[in-house]
């Protein structure tokens, strides 16, 4: 554990080293652009630095959760039905209550996804049902529910107010062609939030020395059960944040498709980050390059006409690659990654 | 008979019971063994997740293995390979891609979860970019497997295939030193470790148990539904894993039986064909087998008295 109070300072206090996971992420990000650039110059153009833009935050805010619960040593696969279940009865909300205020549906987001986290949170933490398990059961239990609620029907376009969707057709400010959406302002707010809280809080502190070593934690008076039902439900609140993201970016609502697979996107990026999936080490500034990362092969696969059909294969590609090199990385030091 | 097996017994009963009283077509033999066809694929997974779950470890990726092996055979026996070597390459890709799940886990040393979580979307992945959104039609003499018979016409032939393999198993998992050894590593891997038994390879051969699995699994889909498609058997795993821990199979390793998991497994079956049969929806049967699932591992943490912030860690 006292290793790791070294790093959980503060990034500034990382060892500097090449492999450092942030560095390795920022230089993955440039390889691919450059890589497309190069097979096809349009993907540098305004119009798809704009998508990656507006595809960064959706994925990010999720993520972030997500990182919270891998590092306390758990995982959380249910985030996309959360995404889903929240997007559907906000779309519902809006539809019985068209001039709902904007404050008013985020907090009902946030709120949602904290009782959905603390379901996940009290199956992991109380009753000690493995974290991949517990989930895989609540994923299927929410995204039923949402077909449930929605009686199947989607939430259509007329049904989402203006205000919403004007937070990723709008941004604050313009960086020459390149608009900044709100819905990208929002997910930094977050972004900022999270880092303080991983890296700043004595919660932080907490929730990395339980998943270095969760029984060193509990004989060193650190509340397990308080600090990882904690992540869980942030994890939550975050993909029930997400879910309103999610109407504002697409306009609309399935209760099949919203939010699938956003469990495995967010997990590849949280491990592309950096972030040690044994728990206990990570970044929350690697979290944020995993999903740029992710984000910009994606839009560049569609720039260079790369189908639909190959990004599952990509999502597992990236992950067992990441695993791969984590072995590695263990076995020969010289590469192993600062933040363990 | 031990009391993990008493549970899915007694629901068993209870489903049965009460698909009777739901609908008076339920209690016909014929029907009910004819309705086992469409659970044979989830049974033989259910056979090696057992395996997999009494070591202590998880198999995410049987289902997307089982459908990359459809659809990979269907393909190859539509480029006009002969059947039989077709359906022997596919089920020996479903046994490499357990393999391939084997050594990451036993030789890289990695925690089953992740790995399996990662080849879940890889070999789907695969199967989707392999196919795209077309399906391939099985060859129409190779279709219809349920509805082959054995001789005397009542007890169809997956139905049979999946007996006798769950009671090959069984007693391999019950009588014979490897079985032993399984549940040995499951309860204490170091232990078993220091008791010269050699983890890695019986976890490597457990992940390929597994794996040969799907493939059967994936071939007998292919036959039954007659077209292989990348999105076949999807979330599947789920109601595998569910059937397995309701079987009276520790989710932490260390306990299991093949007559649990074979009880259980049957239980899901009568579930479904009496939510059928009440017209219930697909989505919402999901969302049962997931609530079932999560009450199993609830009651059973309930019971295991789980520690105080009782975090006694991933399937690792």
């Amino acid at each position: 554990m006292g290793v790791k109070l070294s790093f959980v300072v503060g990034p500034a206090a990382v060892r500097s080293g090449v492999w450092r996971p942030e560095v390795r992420s920022a230089v993955l990000i440039l390889l691919v652009l450059a890589a497309g650039w190069l097979k096809d110059p349009r993907l540098l153009s305004p119009s798809s630095l704009n998508t990656v833009l507006l595809a960064v935050p959706l994925l990010l805010v999720v993520a972030l959760g997500q990182m919270l619960v891998i590092v306390s040593r758990g995982i959380d696969v249910s985030v996309g039905s959360m995404v889903g279940l929240a997007g559907i009865c906000l779309g519902l909300m809006f539809r019985s209550f068209p001039n709902l205020p904007m404050s008013l549906a985020a907090g009902a987001a946030l709120g949602m996804g904290v009782v959905f986290g603390l379901i996940n949170g009290l199956l992991v933490a109380r009753l000690a049902v493995p974290p991949v398990v517990a989930t895989l059961g609540t994923m299927s239990i929410f995204r039923g529910l949402t077909f449930i609620i929605s009686r199947g029907q989607q939430i259509d376009s007329n049904d989402i107010p203006n205000a919403l969707t004007a937070w990723s057709l709008q941004g604050p400010f313009k960086i020459g062609q390149l608009s900044v959406p709100w819905l990208l302002i929002i997910a930094l707010a977050f972004f900022a939030l999270v880092f303080v809280l991983a890296h700043r809080t004595v919660w932080g502190l907490r929730l990395f020395a339980i998943g270095s070593n969760s029984e060193a934690a509990r004989l060193r008076a650190v509340p397990v059960f308080a600090t990882v039902i904690g992540a869980y439900a942030i994890c939550g609140a975050l993909a029930g944040f997400a879910g309103l993201m999610y109407a504002s970016k697409f306009g609309f609502v399935n209760p099949a498709t919203a939010g699938l697979g956003l469990e495995l996107m967010s997990i590849a990026a949280v491990v592309v980050g950096g972030c040690d999936i044994r728990g206990g080490a990570g970044t929350v500034i690697g979290a944020f390059l995993g999903c740029v990362f992710l984000s910009t092969v994606f839009v560049g696969l569609s720039v260079l006409h790369i189908e639909a059909d190959w990004q599952q294969l990509v999502y597992g590609a990236v992950i067992i690659a990441a695993l791969w090199l984590d072995a590695l990385a263990a076995k020969w030091p010289r590469f192993r990654s600062a933040s363990r | 008979m031990k009391r993990a097996e008493l549970v899915p017994l007694g629901l068993l009963a209870a489903a049965m019971i009460a698909g009777g009283m739901l609908s008076p077509h339920f209690w016909d033999l014929r029907y009910l063994l004819d309705s086992t066809s469409l659970h044979v694929e989830t049974g033989l997974l259910v056979i090696g997740m057992t395996f997999v779950i009494a070591l202590g470890q998880i198999d995410l990726s049987a289902a997307s293995n089982l459908a990359l092996v459809s659809c990979a055979t269907a393909k190859l026996l539509q480029m006009g390979v002969h059947p039989a070597v077709g359906i022997c390459i596919g089920i020996g890709l479903g046994t490499m891609l357990g393999i391939v799940n084997g050594l990451l886990v036993a030789y890289a040393n990695l925690p089953s979860f992740l790995v399996t979580l990662g080849t879940l979307a890889l070999y789907r992945g695969i199967a989707q970019a392999l196919m795209g959104a077309a399906s391939v039609k099985f060859p129409e003499s190779l279709c219809g497997i349920d509805r082959w018979y054995l001789p005397g016409g009542i007890v169809p032939v997956p139905f049979a295939v999946f007996v006798v393999l769950a009671a090959a198993f069984g007693v391999a998992l019950a009588k014979t030193t490897f079985g032993r050894r399984v549940i040995a590593i499951g309860a204490n891997s170091t232990a078993s470790e220091y008791s010269a038994i050699k983890v890695n390879r019986i976890v490597l051969s457990v992940f390929a148990l597994s794996g040969l699995m799907a493939g059967i699994a994936g071939v007998m889909m292919d036959s039954r539904l007659g077209v292989a498609r990348y999105d076949h058997a999807r979330g599947l795993e789920l109601e595998v894993i569910t059937a397995t821990v309701l079987g009276g199979t520790s989710i932490y390793g260390g306990k299991a039986t093949m007559t649990g998991s074979f009880l259980a497994l049957l239980l899901m079956a009568a579930v479904h064909v009496s939510l059928g049969l009440a017209n219930v929806k697909t989505e919402i049967q999901l969302t049962i087998i997931g609530a079932v699932l999560v009450l199993t591992l609830a009651i059973g943490g309930v019971f295991s008295g789980a520690k105080a912030g009782g975090l006694a860690g991933r399937a690792e």
